[in-house]
């Protein structure tokens, strides 16, 4: 081996080093947005190591607790969601939905896969930024009809058709921000469903065009249980920013169920500096969500669906254990589907990219057929398979859930309790109020 | 719980609650129906969906006639924020003043104000017809996908920002024009809308005073060198 830096004969040398700060992918970033003038537009969620569920650990029973046989002792996991105001609360098989993506962002393939999974896992899918197809309605047993400030495709029939209405105030990934859809993607039908000329780059609002704030929301909301006879259960959507208080003025406002969604969620097409700078992670989130329903007499009635991040059953178990409801998954559900598969790696190649790093979401180029409007590339995703394929997870992920529930004890999986948490770091200690593994210790408590 | 009066008949506010009200419009199919004593109460006779007249008796409040389809509604007072919201079809007349976002997002069918309409008229409106006689406040018609505003009064500031296909015609004058939103050439089948649309609003106007604006689309994509319009 020999060392460069101290060359036989000559001036010792130190080795060269690269900036932390100014590091390959900054260097990258500044020559690219030097070259073409604008920022960085892609999907999915915030990419940057963050504060998440894996920083939790379950403490399992033992001396003081007793577990449940494995494969014996029932550990139920249905959750009712709704049952505040409406009549016909959605039932679920499991505490794990499909959250909210459009047809437009989605292949209509994509969206019938996702009723098909979660139809066979017992659990709901949710609509977009572009209103329903008759085709997902169809394909989706239960489905959750979002109303956001675009209001694209809108209208009171499939309002009346929905199994529960979710109101869109922001995305993990945008808290703030509107959804965004870019010409590739707006062919014809995308196009009338929204009522745009095609082919144009749409800028969805980001506020809702006829109220303003949480008095205003509470009369929207009478608004739509009017039209929809107090039937079906109405949702809020947050993006996780200010939880404590979003989640208490949500409540104010009448919300059935609040979803709240952390900074790792996912979008179909965002500036990447808005997916990496704003709002808060999901497990910092949770704990202040459900100490606002706490303080209002409204934990478990209210019901807390989490989102941001969540990939196994081990996420949906602290999720839970935290406190939340029921949790809501899109990455993930896209992945089960065939997103970003290295069978396609050539494909990814030819982009510049690689299978697991594509996230030019918003291009319509996606060689899985799951985020385009391309009927060549949409044709490559058989809905019948993925939605197979997301069932499997979906079970899997249950099973997961049920396994860390029995070992800790419980019954069902609602009664997952942050007692049985621990923390790896101070951090994560921090955020999720547990304590710091092997201590009494949580930061900013005791 | 739906009151035993089917088909036309009066409901007092002052003794039924909006729930049974709009329970007993929304299973007519047909038929002429007052609301007394509105109060001011928000969400009366929305989600209407048969061919049945209602006639409200005084001031509402939020999203009267919300999501309307077919019906004809009429208010003898002033609406709240956001009157005949999401209209699919069928008419929505308000007598007196509108507050914000009257006609919001609306799809189909007419909007008629008789008096004024406040901030952000025909937000986001997606195909509606919306008549106003007297002025429309600021950010009216933002966004605005397509369809038609016709206002015979003024128009507050930043009128049809960021507008995509609707039309927007002014008889009075412009505070200012929003982002990507001029004044367009007024063609023949222009005139003949406004006469057609005035006469079916009731309003009498000479349509040659009307000045057409609409979008210049410069902003339908996504360029550098449109950062500095917003
Ligand atoms: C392709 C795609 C499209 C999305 N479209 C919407 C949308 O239309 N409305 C919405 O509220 N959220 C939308 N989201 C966000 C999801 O509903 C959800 O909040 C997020 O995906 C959850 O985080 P996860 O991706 O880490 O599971 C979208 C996400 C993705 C990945």
């Amino acid at each position: 081996m020999t060392d460069q830096s101290n060359p036989p004969g000559g001036t010792p040398r130190t080795t060269p080093v690269k900036s932390a700060t100014f590091d390959d992918y900054t260097l990258s970033e500044i020559r690219r947005a030097a070259a073409t003038g604008i920022y960085d537009i892609r999907g999915g969620g915030a990419k940057r190591a963050l504060p998440h569920f894996d920083d939790l650990l379950f403490l399992g029973a033992s001396m003081s607790r007793y577990p449940l046989e494995g494969y014996r002792e029932k550990c139920e996991t249905e959750v009712v969601i709704g049952a505040r105001h409406a009549a016909k609360p959605l039932v679920l098989k499991t505490p794990i939905t499909i959250a909210g993506m459009s047809f437009g962002s989605l292949s209509a393939q994509a969206k019938e896969a996702l009723g098909r999974g979660a139809n066979a896992a017992g659990t709901s899918t949710t609509t977009g930024d572009g209103g329903m197809t008759p085709e997902e309605r169809e394909h989706s047993n239960k489905l959750v009809y979002q109303l956001l400030p675009s209001r694209y495709g809108m209208n009171p029939d499939d309002l009346r058709k929905a199994d529960a209405i979710e109101v869109v105030v922001g995305q993990g990934a945008k808290p703030g921000g509107g959804g965004m859809l870019l010409g590739q993607k707006i062919n014809e039908r995308v196009a009338a469903m929204r009522t745009l000329p095609e082919g144009i780059d749409q800028r969805s609002a980001c506020r809702h065009p006829d109220w303003t704030g949480p008095d205003d929301l509470e009369i929207k909301i009478a608004e739509l249980r009017e039209i929809t006879g107090w039937q079906v259960p109405i949702y809020i959507k947050v993006g996780a920013s200010r939880p404590y208080y979003d989640v208490a003025l949500a409540v104010k406002a009448g919300a059935d169920a609040v979803v709240l969604d952390g900074m790792q969620g996912g979008t179909a097409a965002t500036q990447n500096v808005f997916i990496e700078h704003v709002g808060i992670p999901t497990l910092a989130a949770i704990r202040p969500a459900v100490q606002a329903l706490k303080d209002l007499g409204m934990h478990r009635t209210v019901q807390l669906i989490v989102s941001g991040g969540i990939r196994n059953g081990a996420d949906v178990a602290k999720a839970l254990a935290l406190g939340a409801d029921a949790v809501s998954i899109g990455t993930a559900a896209l992945v089960a589907l065939g997103d970003n598969d290295p069978k396609w790696e050539d494909d990814y190649r030819a982009m510049g990219t690689t299978a697991g790093a594509y996230d030019d979401w918003h291009e319509g180029n996606d060689p899985a057929g799951i985020t385009t409007q391309n009927p060549a590339l949409a044709s490559r995703l058989d809905p019948v398979a993925a939605g197979r394929r997301l069932a499997n997870y979906l079970g899997v992920m249950t099973l997961e859930l049920q396994t860390i529930a029995r070992a800790c004890g419980k019954s069902h999986v609602l009664n997952l309790e942050p007692e049985d948490l621990v923390a790896l770091t101070v951090e994560s200690a921090a955020m999720a109020g547990v304590p710091l593994a092997g201590t009494s210790w949580i930061p900013g408590q005791s | 719980m739906t009151m035993t009066l089917t088909n036309t008949g009066l409901i007092d506010l002052a003794d039924t609650t909006v729930r049974e009200a709009n329970a007993t419009l929304q299973a007519a199919t047909e038929g002429a129906f007052t609301l007394a004593n509105p109060g001011g109460k928000h969400a009366l006779a929305c989600g209407l969906q048969h061919p049945v007249s209602v006639t409200i008796k005084g001031h509402c409040g939020y999203y009267a006639g919300g999501m309307n389809k077919l019906a004809e509604i009429t208010i003898e007072g002033n609406a709240g924020t956001g009157v005949a919201e999401n209209i699919m079809s069928g008419t929505v007349r308000v007598t007196g003043d509108a507050s914000q976002s009257a006609g919001a997002t609306g799809h189909g069918g007419l909007v008629v104000i008789e008096g004024n309409a406040s901030a952000r008229c025909g937000i986001s409106m997606k195909g509606v017809d919306i008549v106003v006689g007297g002025n429309v406040g600021h950010m009216s018609a933002f966004m605005a996908q397509a369809g038609n505003l016709v206002v015979l009064g003024d128009a507050g500031p930043d009128l049809g920002d960021s507008i995509y296909e609707a039309r927007i015609f002014v008889r009075g004058s412009v505070a200012r024009l929003g982002t990507d939103c001029v004044e367009k050439e007024m063609r023949p089948e222009h005139l003949e809308f406004l006469a057609d649309i005035l006469t079916r609003a009731g309003m009498e106007a000479d349509p040659t005073e009307f000045r057409r604006y609409g979008s210049a689309r410069q902003l339908y994509h996504f360029k550098i060198d449109n950062a500095g319009a917003y």
